[in-house]
């Protein structure tokens, strides 16, 4: 008796769950095609954007600033102005939620994972570091249909049509452009003729150096030596004192903090080398702490060139930089822009494929990707972007060479605007 | 070795276990193998006597430091038989709190007008820092732990390991700090013919003194005779009077005071401070301590120097050659296969007790 009463409750109980999801209930049919489905913004709720950026540990002043473009981007939205008020998109509010990376792929895999566990986020920026996402948190959120779009990511590797994943997007440059810039500056302004580079290992590093090799050489020049070093060590000299027998004239180390600090004390130290050079991973304040004022000196330090906004110089230099000053203070990295940009291209195309119904709004999740990866001649502020099938956003960019003086960066001394293709 | 030793007719082996015989024949043929990569790296010739040079002192100047903090280690290991594993972080304590002090002396022009006063000023500053860590390690961490099995102290070891880091990183923050540049320790010196840095020959001639005064003290006092007998047998040395808990206080200070000054030297090669940089180091220098044969302080000193030669010359002598590429990211490789070798053919390391004798 009891049992059969039971079994009355379950099929009745079955019957109204399959009425309420059949379609009677509201579900567009763009939800039902969408092989991910839908995120569905009840009424009343945020649209939640993720962020997966570096926050902590010693390369946090690349993640923290855009960290801030990110939600200066959100705050200018809908409005244009930067007041402190979020935007919004029919009516939602949106809200970032913010995780951390830690630079690496562990702190990638870690921080995807937590935040794929609320399917209300729409969309991620991030990561800050190439070697988080590769193979990691572009996987991660590109199994749950979560498109996510980084704001300084420069690996080569991942939007190479053999290891790009199809919902992974960049505002950042390619290191492609980046190495070659570095390779023209090196063999035409410095004239140097041999270069020697050393890399950590990271996705990031080994595909600049590797970017810059190839062009340094396709300019004639003579690349002596290509090293990889362990992290974590303190005692590069042995290393350095190995690349010196070959007799490089430039030394180009595109690192990160730590090594890249420790890095440039030893080759000062060593002698050797006519010139040292990293890139933007060591285009912060924190560098030159790490390798010393006096040791930094005179090194030169490539990454995107902000003053030469192909976007709206004007905008940045009067509206954006005082509204990222009065919050935040000095920008401490060179990506707040890319950041803005991303979230800017995420929030367009959420409204234009986002469904409304009632106060509730449905994003199918690949429409979202289709629309993002359809981002054509959009306004931003690091020039017009175009984001091609493998997710390269930026089809040209232009990279500035500054050097330390007394401790602090330059002017960009060397700037160069290069396409992908070539 | 055991008394399970299989007969054989292998003549001299007979009496050696499969098992030994196996690691002896792995250990020849990775000397072997390690003879033949060094022979080719030398007919290559791409590297002069200069290169050498270069590579020998970095050796000894990282192996000098690595030798100072495994005084540490060996020390206490001596006399309570544990590994105090967070004496990596008694040495980060005093290198990174003293560079407020370096900050505050450079700043004042006091290190420019007297270099030679800041550093020891520094020193001993980094020293009593570093003791004061290593005294509290001692009275919180060990003391209430004395007569537990052995596990129990190492578990506790990793855990103030832990503590020590995470508590100066909320004292100092996380980012990696560079120390002032000590005026008159920049450029080279001239010594018997060879240029050599200058913070380099200040580390090696520091370490050198230090564990000379600590080898006299051991040796020639009464304190020292008192740490030796405890070290030999904890009860008999109580029985003969001798205040056991002192003796193990005043270990722990010794310890602590050089991995102190082991810091501030470890700054004049590497110049950066941060809440994380003596967990390798300190790891480094627990390999050093066990390669020269842990409780001894001349097999530290010895450990210390070798392993440093062999992660400068090593991975470039042997393995350069082979044709292998990024050599330098293979030192830990080469320094751990050493390591192998070593207590394979000397169980007890170059100059540690037999094992019978030990625990």
């Amino acid at each position: 008796m009891k049992l059969s009463r039971l079994l009355v409750i379950v099929a009745v109980l079955s019957l109204v769950a399959v009425a309420c999801g059949g379609g009677g209930g509201g579900t567009p049919e763009e939800c039902e095609a969408d092989e991910f489905g839908c995120v569905t913004v009840a009424a009343g709720e945020p649209i939640k954007i993720g962020t997966l950026l570096v926050i902590t540990g010693e390369n946090q002043t690349l993640g923290l600033d855009s960290q801030a473009g990110a939600e200066l981007a959100v705050d200018y939205w809908g409005d244009n102005a930067f007041d402190g008020t979020v935007g919004q998109i029919a009516g939602h509010d949106i809200e970032l939620v913010n995780e951390d990376e830690g630079c690496s792929a562990e702190g990638g895999t870690a921080g995807a994972q937590r935040l794929v566990t609320d399917t209300q986020i729409v969309a991620v920026i991030g990561t800050s570091c190439s070697s988080a996402a590769l193979g990691v948190a572009d996987k991660i959120f590109g199994d749950q249909g979560i498109p996510l779009v980084s704001p300084s990511n420069t690996s080569p590797a991942l939007t190479n049509p053999g290891t790009h994943n199809p919902f992974y997007l960049r505002t950042a440059h390619n290191d492609t452009i980046q190495g070659a810039v570095v390779a023209e500056f090196a063999s035409q302004e410095l004239g140097a003729a041999s270069a020697a580079t050393i890399h950590d290992g990271s996705p990031y590093a080994e595909g600049l150096a590797n970017a810059f090799a190839a062009a340094f050489e396709e300019a004639g020049g003579t690349i002596t030596d290509q090293v990889s070093i362990q992290t974590g060590e303190s005692d590069y000299s042995s290393i350095l004192t190995d690349l010196a027998t070959g007799g490089p004239e430039l030394l180009y180390y595109p690192i990160f903090v730590a090594e890249g600090g420790l890095i440039t004390q030893q080759a000062v130290e060593n002698g050797s080398f006519t010139y040292l050079a990293g890139s933007d991973g060591m285009f912060t304040p924190d560098w030159i702490a790490a390798a010393g004022a006096e040791n930094a000196d005179g090194v030169y330090i490539s990454g995107p060139d902000l003053s030469q906004l192909a976007g709206d110089a004007d905008f940045y230099e009067n509206e954006f930089l005082p509204a990222y000053n009065e919050t935040y203070g000095e920008p401490t990295s060179v990506f707040h822009a890319h950041s803005f940009d991303a979230v800017n291209i995420v929030l367009t195309a959420i409204e234009a494929v986002a469904i409304e119904d009632g106060d509730t709004l449905h994003i199918p999740r690949t429409a979202l990707k289709d629309a993002l990866f359809a981002t054509e001649n959009f306004p931003g502020l690091t020039g017009t972007l175009s984001c091609n099938e493998n997710g390269d956003c930026q089809q040209s960019a232009t990279i500035g060479v500054v050097t330390v003086e007394n401790g602090d960066f330059s002017d960009y001394v060397y700037s160069a605007t290069k396409g992908l293709e070539g | 070795m055991t008394t399970s030793a299989r007969r054989s007719s292998l003549g001299i082996f007979s009496r050696l276990p499969v098992r030994r015989i196996v690691l002896i024949v792995l250990g020849v043929i990775i000397t072997v193998a390690a003879i033949a990569g060094a022979r080719a790296t030398l007919a290559t010739g791409q590297y002069s006597g200069r290169v050498w040079q270069d590579l020998f002192v970095q050796g000894l100047a990282r192996g000098s430091v690595y030798a100072l903090i495994a005084l540490g280690y060996t020390l206490v290991y001596g006399i309570l038989l544990i590994i105090n594993f967070a004496h990596g972080e008694v040495f980060m304590a005093g290198a990174f709190t003293t560079l407020f002090l370096a900050g505050y002396l450079s700043s004042s022009g006091f290190m420019a007008s007297q270099p030679v006063l800041s550093l020891l000023i520094m020193l001993a500053f980094s020293a009593l820092v570093s003791m004061g860590v290593a005294l509290l390690l001692e009275r919180i961490a060990y003391r209430p732990l004395r007569g537990a099995p052995r596990l129990v102290p190492l578990i506790t070891a990793i855990g103030a390991s832990l503590f020590l880091q995470y508590t100066f990183r909320g004292f100092y923050g996380e980012q990696v700090r560079a120390y002032p540049n000590i005026p008159g320790l920049t450029g080279d010196w001239n010594i018997f013919g060879i240029s050599i840095d200058r913070p380099r020959v200040v580390v090696i001639g520091a370490a050198i003194l230090i564990w000379s005064s600590l080898y006299v003290f051991i040796e020639r006092t009464k304190t020292g005779r008192a740490m030796r007998a405890v070290g030999e047998d904890r009860e008999i040395a109580s029985l003969m009077g001798i205040d056991v808990d002192r003796v193990i206080v005043i270990t722990f200070a010794i310890g602590g005071a050089l991995a102190g000054m082991a810091g501030i030297l470890f700054i004049l090669l590497f110049n950066q401070a941060s809440f994380d940089m003596g967990f390798v180091p300190g790891l480094k220098a627990f390999t050093a301590a066990v390669l020269g044969g842990i409780g001894s302080i001349t097999g530290a000193a010895l450990g210390g120097l070798v392993l440093g030669l062999i992660e400068a010359v090593g991975p470039i002598l042997f393995l350069s050659g082979a044709g292998i590429p990024s050599v330098g990211q293979l030192t830990s490789v080469v320094s751990f296969t050493i390591l192998v070798l070593v207590l394979i053919f000397l169980p007890g390391g170059f100059l540690g007790a037999p094992e019978e004798k030990r625990a």
